[in-house]
């Protein structure tokens, strides 16, 4: 089915752009991870929400969520792998699936990682962010993850259930992770290998293995969408939150600083108008 | 478009031309969303071979051409590798190899 608005995030831009497209009537589909993975769930106390001194991170996500739902958009749960514009709408996979819209609003938060070595030359050649789409290319094979994600055990245990040697690679150990999977901690984490992924080295051990599977809260823009146009990490937007790609908008932390919840939800709230004028328009056509 | 099985592939490929060649699989999401670029690509330019290699069918294929990640799209010209991209990219990336290599 083809929505009017696919939304990537499921933070207070994406949100805050959800409630303001059904406010327009428009069909709405938000894509992301739990929110439990968005690192304001980590907040203990925030002070400068207008309105709400001292609310925790939580409490603000689950009352931005809980409006999204009532205001009725959807939702799709996961990690959204690859976008594309083509062909006058938009795509986006989560998992396996594959959605189509008429407009789209990134709002994926910031990554703030650097990669890891050898993950930018090794991309696609043993270096993959996504499990659900490479893994069977590794069954009877070993793969590490590097788990940055709340998603990431559940990851994990896919890829040793279709058959994947898989070594688990994090800070601390995950309760999710099937205990089968042996646990490493990640330090000084490196991807080793010339034309193809041979081995993970990290916390003074080398892990021998086919494929890495390194999997974050956010993806970073322009692995997601080839083509956006991307300064230093921040999507660049004009004051309607478009960017450089035709249907295409952004919200959040992910178009810059302040990083702060207050602008994320008013930019989610313009890229939606944006793109819901957008699409107006296009059907006038 | 062509499904490849490994014989058909290496008959086209032995005939020398530019052929443009969709790595994928029925499980992969970003595949299918790939699958309608390729098909209009391959109306764009009747000269250029273009087929399709499901990587669950034609294992000696995928690892021959160490195929790890999909979707991956190869170019061949005289029967060799000259490009290939991996993961989803918008449309102008293939036309801009094709176009060069036309």
């Amino acid at each position: 089915m083809t929505y009017d608005i696919l939304i990537l995030g499921r933070g207070p831009a994406g949100l805050s752009a959800a409630v303001a497209a059904r406010g327009r009537g428009k069909s709405v589909l938000v894509m992301g991870g739990p929110w439990q993975g968005s690192p304001l769930a980590k907040a203990e106390r925030i002070d400068n929400y207008l309105g709400l001194p001292g609310v925790t991170g939580q409490e603000l996500l689950e009352q931005f969520d809980r409006h999204a739902r009532q205001a009725g958009a959807e939702f799709a749960q996961g990690r959204v792998v690859s976008l594309m514009s083509w062909d006058g709408s938009v795509m986006a996979t989560v998992g396996s699936q594959v959605y189509q819209g008429r407009g789209l609003i990134l709002a994926p938060g910031v990554v703030r990682q650097n990669k890891y070595p050898g993950e930018e030359t090794l991309l696609g050649r043993g270096v993959s962010y996504c499990a659900t789409c490479d893994g069977m290319l590794y069954r009877g094979k070993a793969a590490a993850v590097v788990g940055r994600s709340a998603d990431a055990p559940e990851e994990a245990n896919y890829l040793r259930s279709i058959g994947c040697t898989v070594t688990y690679i994090g800070d601390k150990r995950p309760e999710k992770l099937d205990g089968e999977i042996p646990f490493v901690r990640e330090k000084q984490l490196k991807i080793k290998g010339e034309s193809a992924v041979t081995a993970v080295e990290t916390d003074g051990q080398t892990i021998p293995c086919a494929g890495v599977f390194i999997l974050r809260s956010a993806v970073a823009p322009t692995d997601l969408m080839p083509g956006l146009r991307v300064e230093k990490g921040v999507v660049q937007v004009d004051r309607n939150m478009a960017t450089n790609l035709a249907g295409v908008f952004a919200a959040g932390d992910c178009t810059g600083g302040p990083l702060q919840i207050a602008k994320a939800v008013g930019e989610g709230l313009t890229a939606a108008l944006t793109a819901c004028q957008y699409i107006d328009g296009k059907a006038k056509q | 478009m062509l499904h490849f099985t490994k014989d058909g592939f290496d008959k086209a490929l032995s005939q020398g031309k530019l052929m443009m060649v969709d790595f994928w699989a029925s499980w992969c999401g970003p595949c299918r969303m790939l699958g309608p670029v390729i098909e209009q690509l391959d109306n764009r330019y009747p000269d250029v071979v273009v087929g399709k290699v499901n990587v669950d069918d034609e294992k000696e294929l995928a690892m021959r051409y160490g195929v790890m990640s999909i979707p991956t799209v190869i170019f061949f010209k005289d029967g060799k590798e000259i490009d290939r991209k991996v993961g989803v990219m918008p449309p102008e990336a293939f036309v801009q190899v094709l176009e060069a290599n036309k």
